[in-house]
């Protein structure tokens, strides 16, 4: 399966990097790694390039990791669409300190646009 | 969580402090009590409250509160409980109908929620919880409450608004409204 996972670098996108790169080595994906500019993140994409880098490096996979300009959201699901990717991978949201879950910008933005299945990381 | 938040300009009213006492509209005695009270002493309290958890329908969850299977509403409700927040019980006789919590970002901000049990929902409890937390924060120093809500649920907005929230964000699934204390 052709897998694009969209990191912003709030904390559930590491969540979603280590899931999905772990599923990939086990079923075989091709996997690409979009990182976007998250305003909501402390993390600067240099930092998330390479947590992925490290993480593919630990299971021994080979994925495509580029670095997305413009809006985040927008520039996922349009990847998604004109290069036909079966599935957009995002993290699944942040919890508040009372336990509710709360997606993030980008995620809804992916869940109302895209055309290409949407998986989010719990 | 948001920096768009807006809060009202005005400040709310005096809210009444815990405990309070009322009939609900199904002539119930109900008496809501402030948790700290309880907090080491009494396990029963704790007992009460996790078995309204155990028993809450499952349709009746926000944003995956409160969470299913008793051992994940005592870790979920010990970890809120030991946060400096302030928390207050509905109690019908020895049975725990409602919870109401303020849960601490700082010193002076706090997300609110409160839930009902499903047997005692329409009777105004709901509104009396409500009152009676916004009344102990109000005591405790609280200046800035929060909650989110999904849109959809026009019972709980309604009654948000009717004791004074405003909507502080609505950009997301889920709205965020405000209110001040003082």
């Amino acid at each position: 399966m052709k897998v694009l996972l969209g990191m912003g670098g709030a904390e559930d996108s590491l969540d979603a990097l280590e899931e999905t790169v772990t599923r990939a080595a086990a079923a075989g994906d091709e996997l690409t790694i979009g990182i976007v500019e998250n305003p909501e993140s402390d993390r600067t994409p240099e930092q998330l390039v390479a947590a992925a880098n490290a993480e593919l490096g630990a299971v021994g996979l080979d994925a495509d990791v580029r670095q997305l300009s413009g809006d985040p959201g927008s520039s996922l699901v349009q990847v998604a669409e004109s290069e036909e990717f079966d599935q957009i991978v995002l993290g699944g949201g942040q919890r508040s300190p009372m336990g509710k879950i709360r997606l993030g910008q980008i995620a809804e933005f992916v869940l109302l646009n895209s055309h290409v299945s949407v998986k989010l990381v719990r | 969580m948001s920096d768009e938040r807006v809060y009202p300009e005005d400040v709310a009213g005096e809210f009444p402090r815990p405990p309070t006492e009322f009939t609900d509209h199904e002539n119930r005695e109900i008496e809501v009590r402030a948790w700290r009270e309880h907090h080491d002493a009494d396990s029963e309290a704790f007992e009460a409250l996790v078995e309204m958890y155990v028993d809450f329908d499952p349709a009746d969850r926000a944003q995956g509160v409160p969470p299913v299977g008793e051992t994940r509403v005592r870790d979920w409700l010990e970890n809120l409980l030991e946060q400096d927040g302030f928390d207050v019980l509905a109690w019908h006789g020895d049975d725990v109908v409602g919870h109401g919590t303020l849960v601490p970002d700082d010193e002076t901000t706090f997300e609110l929620a409160i839930f009902v049990h499903q047997d005692y929902q329409g009777a105004g409890i709901g509104t009396e919880l409500i009152e009676a937390l916004l009344g102990y924060g109000q005591e405790h120093g609280a200046e800035y409450v929060w909650l989110t809500v999904e849109r959809w649920n026009r019972p709980a907005v309604a009654l948000y608004e009717k004791v004074g929230f405003e909507t502080a964000s609505a950009e997301s699934f889920e709205m965020e409204m405000a209110i001040r204390l003082s």
